[in-house]
């Protein structure tokens, strides 16, 4: 279980490292969130379910949503935006 | 070798970092708030890690108490639970000033904005969020 803990480590800071180097912002989320569901896992190997399933809910679930929701309030378009604005 | 024993202390520090950099040195806003939750849950690793003790089970009671010494220590990961609902609402904050930023200049680079804003500022000096 140690050295599965340790792979679970290691593979948190490649994915922390690839969020800062991936050029699209739908993927960095999308690692973002790949990234909670690793720590969910790793809270479960600490012995505190309780924080695995508020990380599972909350880090990746709503967070994402939050995320995703500000993108597409920032992506689709001047145009449109803009006729909204005025 | 105390630092490879204590992996998950060592793993949390790198993943602090990490995660510093990732808030200084992009210039996308969004890129910055994922930076600062790397940020929130490497600590928050730091001390559940802190409250692990190896060998024994979680803080639940199954069927028959088994004394104090059979179970890690509950307090971080219960101080920790609020931590975390603490983090998302920070970031749905900051995620509302992000798009509040982005009606005002069109853009979430920082360097953009920054620029923009020096622009404006002898021209026409209205508050940016009028």
């Amino acid at each position: 279980m140690e050295i599965f803990s340790i792979m679970m480590l290691i593979s948190l800071m490649i994915f922390s490292i690839s969020i800062s180097l991936i050029k699209s912002l739908l993927g960095s989320i999308i690692v973002f969130t790949v990234y909670s569901l690793v720590m969910a896992i790793l809270w479960q190997q600490l012995n505190a379910p309780d924080l695995a399933i508020t990380e599972a809910a909350v880090g990746a679930g709503i967070t994402t949503i939050l995320f995703i929701f500000t993108l597409k309030r920032m992506r689709p378009d001047h145009s449109n935006h803009s006729d909204n604005k005025e | 070798m105390t630092l490879l024993h204590n992996y998950y202390e060592s793993a949390s520090i790198i993943l602090f970092g990490i995660g510093l950099c990732t808030l200084m040195l992009n210039q996308n806003l969004i890129k910055k708030i994922i930076g600062m939750n790397i940020m929130d849950t490497s600590i928050f690793l730091f001390l559940v890690s802190k409250g692990y003790i190896a060998g024994r089970s979680a803080p639940i009671i199954t069927e028959n108490y088994q004394g104090v010494n059979a179970y890690v220590n509950p307090i971080p990961s219960a101080l920790i639970l609020t931590g975390i609902v603490v983090a998302v609402s920070v970031t749905a904050f900051l995620l509302a000033l992000t798009i509040k930023l982005y009606e005002s200049y069109g853009t979430v680079d920082l360097e953009e904005i920054l620029k923009m804003k020096g622009d404006d500022h002898g021209v026409n000096n209205k508050l940016p969020f009028s």
